[in-house]
């Protein structure tokens, strides 16, 4: 009998410790308050300081509660999903690549904020403001300077040498399928070459032993030899912030050079947006930290953060971004609605062209 | 006479009904219910039924080769699993050695790691993407699954039965055939459908460890679900899946319900003997070293990766894991994480001990096996569709759990439920009913019966079930990953926000988040173990 006392013991523990089950009890105590709680509905790659979220409570009396959804893509489809009945205030994360998407589905309301003045015009690609700019990065060809520097191989300047004999088995890349800067990868080819010749340029990159795994952190820390793991393959698409983030990253003593360098001419840019959620029942406060968002404060906050650029012009990077990371000054583009018409038909094309 | 035999059993429906009325309801609102949401709102986007996608999945050669790729491959991964773990459940169950007890829990460990973690350990010790390296990593993964719900069983077989039958003459291969394996069957086809269900919807080790070329369904509907957004075709896919796991359930059904045979089972202790012969030497220690290095080695290496600092070996990424990232918004501490961890765990395994026993005590009644198939359907269904299904179900108050954190425990007991039906099940099933007899002729009362015979049983299994689903929830990281969630994380979630940036601190910081759940693993499994202290011989 007294392993059922035992048993029935341990039973009612766990469902008394129930009542202390992480967070159960917040929507309660958020309401006992008269201040409001809003919802950033996001991508597991979001990040700001505590003490800049801090600032915003205190400015305008209102809380914020982050909501990491999945990826990018599995976080606007959630929220797509879920128009009507929201399980959010605002959505941060939709960059040019998924925004076709997300406009089509009319999960955004209007609000143009006074402070988009101080954001280009260039990161604006809404013309009707249902989506603010926030910050930008961009998805390139990265290098191992150590590895270039001991086999006494030049380091690639355009996309046309790594098709060539020197670099044959060197480059790891995303499948676009499955992988955000896969999918950027292949825009920048396309966006290079054309819409008529980039699945030639593809074909030589296979011919040339382009490897492709199915995520960045796979293709980062197990393929790249400056990665993780004990890797093979000294060029990978990753981001132009990596050089800023192996060094900000690496186990002290922290280098003082950079072991990654970028292949500048292989950028695709991505520019992430934030909206406020149609059906919101706090439009004035989720407008308030679409406000807050490109402001100086956030701005200057994002790059340690999620290790982007800001949109804001004028705004201060980290000694670390200033000494380490290149600026792409001519990243390659294509307008959303191009994306988002033939995203899915581009990937298709890809998928014979490079896997089968 | 015949009345009063027709109010037993009506009786006895009753109670079966009552005692049902837990799971089915908590099947009914967690399961069914969001299935059938996202399910609908795929096939019927404006109400009426369209069905042209699922005709795609068998007109597309490519559809139809992830369908079938899919479903082979798990059988494969089954059959070897089988074929690799069955001899080291036999020398676990049948006999003692030094380290006996801490080995049994250290198989446990990999079934609790996130799979990208393991991915990259095998990529580390030179697999490449290939067919080879998914079956591996299945085996690694599923090894616990065997020598847990089939050691279960066979730790307490009265040797004597296959002693009799070598002494009447039954060759070693005979005694096997006729005497071991029929009395083993319900937990062999338990074990050996759990593998294939959780091999089946295989997600991160395909989409590591396969490479692109290589989908299965389960990464085919996450594709459409989370990237392409063509919910239709997602639909599909995950009614085939649903349709597969159906068959697969039936099937197993009737193979386990073919022979429920009481037998007479001993307390372990009884039935264990130290390796005496030169034979049984080699047979205990043939199986360590086949642990050693399917089991040991991948956990090795994120081990040493986790100390292996420019320094020299050292703590720095363990101290790194409460520094990095510290100002974020999102940074918790590792000591929250771990704690998160655990009380999701106790939350999941409550719930899953209490409907998972209440169906595995009333399914024994029935003898029908609808009811174990039916708790193992969430197992063979896509996380991401339950994920979505959570998200646009449960979306109306009291039932607005979108966001909430029971939702985590709940997604996780759904994983672990079928883990309990099965392994209380076959015990509860393995009765001799003349035990229930000789109770009652001795003048105990149904009730008294229950709790005299029954309930020991069953609280034994179940506490060896609650190992299991604990460490499930601690390393469940499918239908946690799809739906939003606040921001507590647990380890798995640390570990795969720490992969997610690249920078060697990220990284020794994530192999150290990892070695952390190990541990936590080994040291719960431990603890659960000890409960059953006791076991069968005590009544």
């Amino acid at each position: 009998m007294h392993r059922l006392a035992r048993l029935l013991v341990a039973l009612s523990v766990a469902v008394a410790v129930t009542a202390a089950v992480p967070g159960a009890g917040a929507s309660t105590r958020s309401r006992a308050k008269s201040d409001v709680t809003i919802t950033l509905v996001t991508h597991d790659s979001f990040s700001v300081s505590k003490h800049v979220l801090g600032d915003f409570t205190r400015q305008t009396g209102v809380k914020v509660k982050v909501l990491p959804a999945g990826d990018a893509g599995a976080a606007l489809n959630q929220v797509i999903l879920t128009k009507g009945a929201p399980i959010g205030d605002l959505l941060f994360g939709v960059d040019n690549t998924f925004l076709s998407r997300a406009l089509q589905a009319g999960i955004f309301e209007t609000y143009r904020s006074p402070r988009l003045s101080a954001v280009p015009a260039a990161y604006q690609l809404d013309p009707k403001h249902r989506v603010t700019p926030v910050d930008h990065g961009d998805v390139c060809v990265e290098y191992d300077k150590q590895w270039f520097a001991q086999h006494h191989v030049p380091v690639p300047t355009a996309l046309d040498d790594l098709t060539k004999p020197a670099y044959q088995d060197l480059l790891v890349a995303e499948n676009p399928a499955t992988s955000s800067p896969g999918l950027a990868f292949q825009l920048a080819t396309i966006a290079h070459f054309g819409t008529k010749q980039w699945r030639a340029y593809w074909s030589k990159l296979r011919a040339n032993g382009v490897e492709i795994v199915n995520d960045w952190n796979t293709a980062y820390e197990s393929s790249f030899t400056a990665g993780g793991g004990n890797g093979t393959k000294p060029l990978v698409v990753s981001y132009a912030s990596d050089p800023a983030a192996a060094v900000y990253y690496a186990n002290p003593p922290k280098p003082t050079v950079s072991p990654v360098g970028t292949l500048l001419s292989s950028c695709f840019r991505q520019i992430e947006f934030v909206g406020v959620l149609e059906g919101t029942s706090h439009a004035k406060e989720a407008r308030r930290l679409v406000d807050f968002m490109i402001e100086r404060e956030f701005q200057a906050d994002l790059p340690l953060q999620m290790f982007v650029y800001p949109v804001r012009d004028g705004t201060p990077l980290p000694a670390v971004f200033e000494k380490y990371a290149q600026v792409v000054a001519k990243p390659l583009t294509l307008s959303p609605t191009v994306i988002g018409a033939r995203r899915d038909r581009w990937i298709e094309q890809w998928t014979d062209t490079v896997l089968r | 006479m015949d009345r009063h035999r027709a109010a037993v059993t009506g009786g006895a429906r009753v109670r079966t009904a009552l005692l049902l009325l837990v799971p089915v309801g908590f099947f009914g609102v967690f399961f069914a219910y969001p299935i059938g949401s996202i399910l609908g709102r795929g096939l019927a986007p404006g109400g009426s039924v369209d069905l042209t996608p699922l005709t795609h999945v068998f007109s597309d050669p490519g559809l139809r080769g992830i369908a079938w790729f899919t479903l082979w491959q798990a059988a494969v991964s089954t059959v070897l699993t089988l074929a690799v773990a069955l001899p080291g459940a036999y020398v676990l169950a049948r006999y003692e050695f030094p380290g006996k007890r801490i080995v049994r829990a250290l198989v446990t460990v990999p079934f609790v790691l996130p799979t990208v973690v393991v991915g990259s350990a095998f990529l580390a010790l030179g697999f490449q993407p290939s067919l080879g390296a998914i079956l591996l990593a299945h085996v690694f993964f599923n090894y616990a699954v065997v020598v847990r719900t089939v050691g279960g069983l066979w730790s307490h077989l009265d040797p004597h039965q296959e002693e009799a039958a070598r002494v009447l003459g039954a060759s070693r291969r005979r005694t096997w055939w006729s005497v071991t394996l029929p009395a083993l069957r319900p937990a062999l086809v338990a074990a050996a459908t759990i593998t294939f269900l959780f091999t089946f919807t295989s997600f991160g080790v395909i989409l590591v460890l396969g490479g692109p070329t290589r989908s299965t369904l389960e990464t085919e509907i996450y594709r459409q679900t989370t990237q392409t957004l063509n919910l239709p075709l997602a639909a599909a896919l995950s009614i085939v899946q649903l349709v597969a796991v159906v068959a697969l359930l039936v099937g197993t059904g009737r193979a386990e319900g073919r022979r429920a045979t009481a037998l007479g089972l001993r307390p372990s202790a009884e039935v264990a003997r130290r390796p005496r012969t030169a034979r049984d030497r080699a047979v205990v220690g043939a199986n360590l070293v086949v642990m050693a290095a399917l089991l040991g080695t991948p956990v090795a290496v994120l081990v040493a990766r986790s100390f292996d600092t420019p320094g020299g070996a050292g703590f720095g990424f363990y101290r790194a894991l409460g520094s990095v990232r510290a100002g974020s918004v999102l940074f918790v501490p590792p000591t929250d994480a771990i704690r998160n961890s655990l009380v999701y765990a106790l939350v999941a395994t409550a719930i899953a001990v209490t409907v998972g026993g209440l169906a595995a005590v009333a399914a024994a009644r029935t003898r029908r096996r609808v009811v174990d198939g039916l708790l193992s359907l969430p197992l063979g269904v896509s996380a991401v569709t339950l994920g979505f299904g959570f998200l646009i179900a449960l979306d109306t108050p009291p039932l607005d759990l979108r966001t909430s954190p029971w939702l985590v425990p709940i997604a996780q007991a759904l994983v672990a439920i079928p883990f309990v039906v099965r392994i209380v099940g076959s015990v509860l099933r393995s009765i001799d009913p003349r035990l229930r007899e000789a109770a009652a002729t001795l003048g105990a009362g149904p009730a008294r019966v229950w709790r005299e015979v029954d309930l020991p049983i069953v609280t034994r299994a179940a506490s060896v079930a609650a190992a299991f689903a604990f460490a499930i929830s601690l390393g469940e990281f499918g239908a946690t990953t799809f739906i939003a969630r606040p921001n507590h994380p647990t380890l798995p979630i640390m570990i795969f926000r720490l992969l997610g940036q690249p920078g060697a601190q990220n990284f020794g910081a994530a192999m150290a988040a990892s070695t952390i759940l190990m541990a936590l693993t080994l040291v719960a499994v431990l603890g659960i173990d000890r409960f059953r202290v006791g076991e069968l011989g005590t009544f």
